[in-house]
């Protein structure tokens, strides 16, 4: 279940995946709803006239296509960290409460307020996924013998259907409060430009630091937890900076994009189908699959039905999950 | 074993296994489903005190003669419709976990109540005018066919639990993507009307429907019910389970089966309820201990009572407004299930 092995091999195939990264990042900047030329991507960036496709790729399209990068690694490593500790193959933030918590507080705040801006949905997305993640381990980890996967796993869906139950409510109450927030619950890029980028990117390079800083203790931790304790390690406080990393990843990027499912959960499982189990891999592979998919997911979403944008979560969907029916069909065995 | 009861009656030719404390707790959750049913029944326009909702069930007639045709003929097949769906839910998704050894298995996570979900969110969102008669057997046809593509998906010459259960995750996602998508870009009046079928309502349910329901049951509960020692069995893992004598593969595909018959058949009459399934199992297993043979009918119980009272209290707490039992299964039902968590970690 490792297609590579060896520590070149593994290096090889990061430097892959970042070209072609680079190169999604490059097909997001010269695909969507305006037509515009290779050409005019080139100048738009040696010989910027103010034209107006110098703007739209200026001030929309680079800023996009970074943000779905941005978002599908924070994704990537989010979902990675949460199956580490959970030890679940299902767990992601979808499943586990965080974008339920984000949902909620949003669409609470547009039913109560009105509230109505773009920057406004961030913070409170934000918020709302940081207490959703900060009460499902706080209740998967009181009493006597600590946080387990289990309980951790169960609380987490526990919460994920009394948070999304309460969105349906006030959902189903209000028609304006739905026709208002529908686009952004399914997830979408459309309109996230560089002011919103910069706000979010000091959570998610602090998230993806902290991640990376973790990958072999969770390595570690994956074997469980008694053998983490056996050697050596203070299991409480890898679980501590786990969550502290998936508050800071699933939180900024529901906080950008909305609740943006199934990304989660679909690319640690290729990741791991191409590094292994040992996290000091998985988790820089998650980030640059998540980025790609994620790249890949909003460009389809936004040439498929031109002019006309499907939001990107639902792209993620369809172009994700066949890939891992064919993945879990064909390739890994189990 | 320790606190279990054997019976042998007949001789010893037959013997069985009581576990008191499972048995306990379903009696009582039984009982409380009972109480849902009378409750549920005795509420509304016109209200009925519950010994006369009793009466009019045991048909003995009452000093007003309404009652009897009140109960009967409108409230009752409601209140019954919850209890079985309920039922239905709460054991697939014990199925489902003990065949995958997955806390988060459930039918919705397999994509049946997606399945569902879809054809009947397109139902209503881009052929608002066919009649919502049609919305039961267009949901079966959903949760069928996402059932059909998972058999052929995930069969491969041996079945895997983890791979079902990882392709169920991949086909849920697309059904649930697509219905994201008339969710969008549907009218804004038919989209409302789809959510509070996406949430989950037993409301408006009459006999038609409770006898569609029926068969289903009375086929796959028994099926379900006599299969537990091998689903105990199949807990320990593929190699125990053939070391025990088990027919894994006849065994699991039958199990899968039932899980998915009674979890089409309870989404298709009342809509995708996502919360029984997945966490009556749960519930029951922190009331009732682990052992499948007593978590079963401790499962069925909590997931009859589950669904009945929250329909009571989606009736009665803002009356005239009903609530969706779908909403309030989860909204009472995960603080209670917290709580429960939060406890059994004490002992």
């Amino acid at each position: 279940m490792k297609v590579l092995s060896g520590r070149y091999a593994l290096l090889l195939g990061l430097v892959a995946c970042m070209g072609i990264l680079l190169l999604c990042l490059l097909a997001s900047v010269r695909f969507g709803a305006a037509r515009i030329g290779t050409w005019d991507v080139i100048s738009a960036f040696t010989d910027y006239g103010g034209s107006e496709e110098d703007l739209i790729i200026r001030t929309l399209r680079v800023p996009r296509a970074l943000v779905a990068a941005l978002v599908g690694a924070s994704l990537g490593v989010a979902g990675a960290i949460m199956q580490g500790v959970t030890r679940n193959p299902l767990a992601e933030p979808g499943i586990l409460g965080v974008n339920a918590g984000a949902a909620l507080a949003v669409v609470a705040a547009v039913f109560l307020f009105g509230v109505s801006s773009l920057s406004a949905y961030a913070l409170l997305a934000f918020v709302g996924a940081g207490v959703a993640w900060t009460t499902v381990y706080a209740l998967g980890s009181f009493g006597g013998n600590g946080s387990t996967p289990a309980k951790l796993t169960v609380a987490g869906a526990a919460l994920h259907a009394l948070f999304s139950s309460l969105t349906l409510s006030l959902l189903i109450v209000s028609q304006q409060t739905l026709d208002q927030i529908r686009f952004w619950l399914a997830g979408s890029f459309a309109g996230r430009d560089l002011s919103l980028l910069l706000q979010v990117l000091p959570y998610i390079a602090a998230g993806l630091v902290l991640a990376f800083a973790l990958g072999r203790q969770l390595t570690v931790l994956n074997l469980g937890e008694d053998v983490a304790a056996g050697l050596g390690q203070r299991t409480a406080w890898t679980r501590l900076g786990a969550a502290v990393a998936v508050i800071l990843l699933a939180g900024s990027s529901v906080a950008v994009a909305g609740p943006i499912v199934f990304a989660g959960l679909v690319v640690p499982h290729l990741a791991r189908f191409l590094a292994g189990v040992d996290y000091r891999w998985v988790l820089p592979y998650s980030a640059l699959l998540g980025a790609m998919l994620l790249v890949c997911a909003d460009i389809a979403g936004r040439v498929v039905l031109r002019p006309q944008e499907l939001p990107v979560g639902i792209m993620t969907a369809l172009v994700g999950a066949p890939l891992f029916i064919y993945l879990v069909r064909w390739r890994i065995k189990g | 074993m320790k606190g279990r009861i054997a019976l042998r009656p007949w001789g010893g030719r037959v013997s069985l296994r009581l576990d008191p404390r499972a048995a306990l707790v379903t009696c009582t959750l039984a009982l409380a489903a009972f109480a849902g049913v009378v409750a549920n029944v005795g509420v509304g326009e016109y209200p009925i005190p519950p010994l006369d909702v009793v009466r009019s069930l045991l048909g003995i007639e009452s000093a007003d003669g309404n009652y009897s045709f009140i109960v009967n003929v409108l409230r009752l097949p409601r209140a019954l419709a919850a209890v079985l769906v309920g039922v239905a839910l709460a054991v697939s998704g014990a199925i489902l976990q003990g065949l995958t050894r997955n806390d988060l298995a459930a039918p919705d996570i397999i994509g049946i109540n997606s399945g569902a979900g879809l054809a009947a969110v397109t139902l209503i969102v881009v052929f608002p005018s066919v009649s919502a008669a049609y919305l039961p057997p267009a949901a079966f046809l959903g949760a069928l066919v996402v059932a059909l593509f998972l058999y052929a998906l995930a069969w491969r010459g041996r079945s895997s639990p983890i791979r079902l259960i990882l392709i169920g995750v991949g086909l849920s996602a697309v059904a649930t993507a697509l219905t994201t998508v008339m969710i969008t870009f549907g009218e804004i009046q038919q989209v409302s009307q789809a959510l509070v079928w996406l949430t989950g309502s037993v409301y408006g349910l009459s006999w038609e429907e409770v006898f569609m329901l029926l068969p289903w049951l009375a086929v796959f509960l028994p099926l379900a019910f006599l299969r537990f020692r091998h689903l105990n069995a199949l807990s320990l893992g593929d190699e125990v389970a053939t070391g025990l004598g088990g027919r894994v593969e006849l065994e699991r595909g039958l199990l899968v089966l039932a899980s998915v018959a009674l979890a089409a058949s309870a989404v298709a009459i009342a809509g995708a309820i996502s919360f029984v399934g997945l966490m009556a199992p749960h519930i029951a297993r922190r009331l009732a201990g682990p052992s499948h043979g007593g978590l079963l009918p401790a499962t069925a119980m909590t997931g009859g009572a589950m669904v009945v009272l929250a329909d009571f209290l989606g009736r009665t707490m803002f009356a005239p407004i009903e609530i969706p039992c779908g909403i309030v299964t989860a909204v009472v039902g995960a603080p209670f299930f917290l709580y429960l968590l939060h406890r059994s970690r004490k002992a």
